[in-house]
Formats: structure tokens, sequence, C-alpha cells
């Protein structure tokens, strides 16, 4: 691969992490538990899409081959995906969502920090300090909620331990770098995900502890996103994510 | 969920610095940590405050609708508590 097919690709595999758990926020849409965390979700929900959007286009660009952002978020098959498993997982209810975007956020705030202070990219530079503050919201939105269903009701409680057994074993991948995005690193375009590691082990530990949540053992830790392979869900979520696209070639509104 | 779990919040928004918070709507929430996260996302979606104060409904105590008459009516023809009788300098213009 070039050099520049190389740092696409890194940058891809953000856009479809962040383009992934946003299209799962935006199901929430009328199906939310109060009108509030409605609002919330679709807010988050599209915070992350506004990152995709902006790392798409940035990405196309750099590819040079004319393909607009649309191009990369709808019309790629599944496999041509990078997003990490975690943030395809279903949304089941809303102590999974929850969960998911605690791990999610606990990683990608401190990530985008450390883009918009190291990246060698300026455009990266810029699109990371906004998406810092988004993410921080997120971080911060999910952990009380984490909070109060870990040490809340019977219920929250067993719903919350539920979700953490399923999806914990997801966010190893998070860690993990492709070849494209070692090359990344190597080049000073991204950071070293390894280096997040420690403030999200913290982040996790100090919100579990107040939640009363017990760290799980991971026996056999999931991954393959970065290669393209998906679980099953992430095929119902790509038809209905790329549907208009599909049916209607080009439509615009 | 129950409404006894999330009460009622008054949302109180300060659109810009200098100016004083204004109340703007209400929303359900179980702490004062959430019920500000919900304002946010329910009541600044469109730049509107740069601060959000939020205060237990049942915390603000209320004038009877009932009362309304004796409470207000009496200030109606008392148009010399208004300061609008005083002769303004020019050199002072708009006040």
């Amino acid at each position: 691969m070039s050099a520049e097919a190389t740092a696409v690709r890194a940058i891809v595999e953000i856009a479809d992490d962040c383009l992934i758990l946003g299209h799962r926020l935006s199901e929430w849409c009328g199906h939310a538990p109060i009108l509030e965390e409605e609002l919330a979700l679709a807010n988050m929900g599209l915070d992350l899409l506004g990152q995709a959007r902006a790392l798409y286009a940035y990405a196309g660009e750099l590819e040079g081959k004319g393909r607009s952002e649309d191009d990369l978020a709808f019309l790629r098959r599944e496999r041509e995906y990078r997003n990490c498993l975690l943030v395809e997982r279903e949304n089941r209810d809303f102590a999974h969502t929850m969960l998911r975007q605690l791990y999610f956020a606990a990683f990608m705030q401190p990530m985008w920090q450390a883009i918009a202070a190291s990246s060698s990219d300026e455009t990266l530079r810029g699109i990371a300090a906004k998406a810092n503050k988004e993410m921080a919201y997120h971080l911060r939105h999910s952990g009380e909620w984490v909070i109060r269903m870990g040490d809340g009701t019977t219920e929250s409680a067993a719903r919350m331990a539920d979700a953490v057994t399923e999806l914990h074993r997801y966010t190893g991948e998070l860690f993990m770098a492709s070849a494209a995005r070692a090359q990344a690193i190597t080049d000073g375009l991204l950071p070293d995900p390894e280096t997040i590691r420690a403030t999200w082990d913290d982040t996790i530990a100090t919100v579990f502890h107040a939640a009363k949540l017990v760290l799980p053992e991971v026996r056999v830790p999931q991954k393959g996103g970065r290669d393209g392979i998906h679980g099953e869900d992430m095929g119902h979520l790509l038809a209905e994510l790329q549907f208009m696209q599909r049916a209607y070639p080009g439509q615009t509104w | 969920m129950t409404t006894e779990l999330t009460p009622l919040w008054e949302v109180f928004i300060r659109p810009r610095n200098g100016l004083h918070h204004r109340h703007v709507g209400s929303l359900h929430a179980a702490d004062s940590a959430l019920a500000l996260q919900s304002a946010r996302d329910v009541y600044t979606r469109r730049g509107e405050g740069n601060s959000i104060w939020v205060v237990r409904s049942s915390d603000i105590a209320a004038s009877d609708p009932s009362f309304a008459e004796p409470n207000f009516e009496p200030a109606d023809d008392k148009i010399y508590r208004h300061p609008s009788f005083y002769e303004i300098p020019d050199e002072v213009g708009h006040m």
C-alpha cells in the first residue's frame, strides 16, 4: 500500500468507529426510556456522525480517487468497514447502550486529546480538538448513568452486570493497532492506542468502583473488526444504514 | 421510570454573561447531576446559553393563584410608583 492509502485506511478505521456507534445511538430515536434521554442519545449520535463525516471527507480527499464522505459511509461492503466490534454491538437495553458508550468514550476522549496535541497533520488536529469536547460530555453522561444503574435498583444492577459480562471482552480491540495504524503511528499521524490504556483503566476502575460493579476476567477477547471480520449484527445494521443510498443512488436532501 | 425515582426539576438558563438566568422549562431526573445533564441536552441544543441552574420543583414556594387579586391588583392604580414623572436632562440620553 502507498503511504496515502495507509493513512486513508488508518483514518477510516476511526471514522467507521464513529459512524457505526453513531448509527447505533440513532436507533434509539423514538424508543428512549424518557424524553430527556431521547434527546441525549440523539445528541451523542449526531456528535459521532459529525466526527465521522469530517474524517471521511478528509480521507476521501487524501485518497484522491474522488470518493466523497457519502461514498465511504454508505457504499462500501461489509468487509470494507474497519470499525472495532464494540461499536457494532446491539443496543439491547439502556444498560448495554450506556456501558458501550462509556467504554468507547473513555477510550476516544483521551485519544482525540492526544491527536489534537500530537498529530503531524493539521486537519486531524482540528477535527480532534472539536471532537475531544464532544467525547468529554459522552464520557461524563455515560459514566453517571453506569454509576446510577450499577448502584441502583435490583433490576438496574442486574442489567448493568449483564452488560459488563457481555461487552467487556470487546474492549481489548480498542488498544490493538492494525498494520495501517502501526504505520500511522510511525509516521506521527496518529498516536499509539496503547498509550491510552492507563487512562482508560483508571476511568473504568473509578466508575466501576462507584457503580459497585466488578471488572470481569476476560478469557477470550473478541477482535476482528479492524480486519473487516464483523459479527452477525453488522449486516443488519448496514442494511438499514445503506438502504436509502442503495435504493436511490445519489439521493440527497 | 416512576416519577418518585425521577422527580420534576425546573431549569434556568443564562443566555450570556451579564444577563440573569431565565426559566426555560422543566424535566424529570433522578438527581441534580443528571438534571443538569438533561437540561444541557434538552434546552441548550441551539446555543441558548452558557450557564444552567436546576432546582427541584417541589422546593419552589409559589404564590396562591386564588389570592392573585389581593396580591397584585392594589398596585394597578399606583402609577406614581413608575419612575416616569421625572424630567431627564438631554445630556443623559437614553435611560
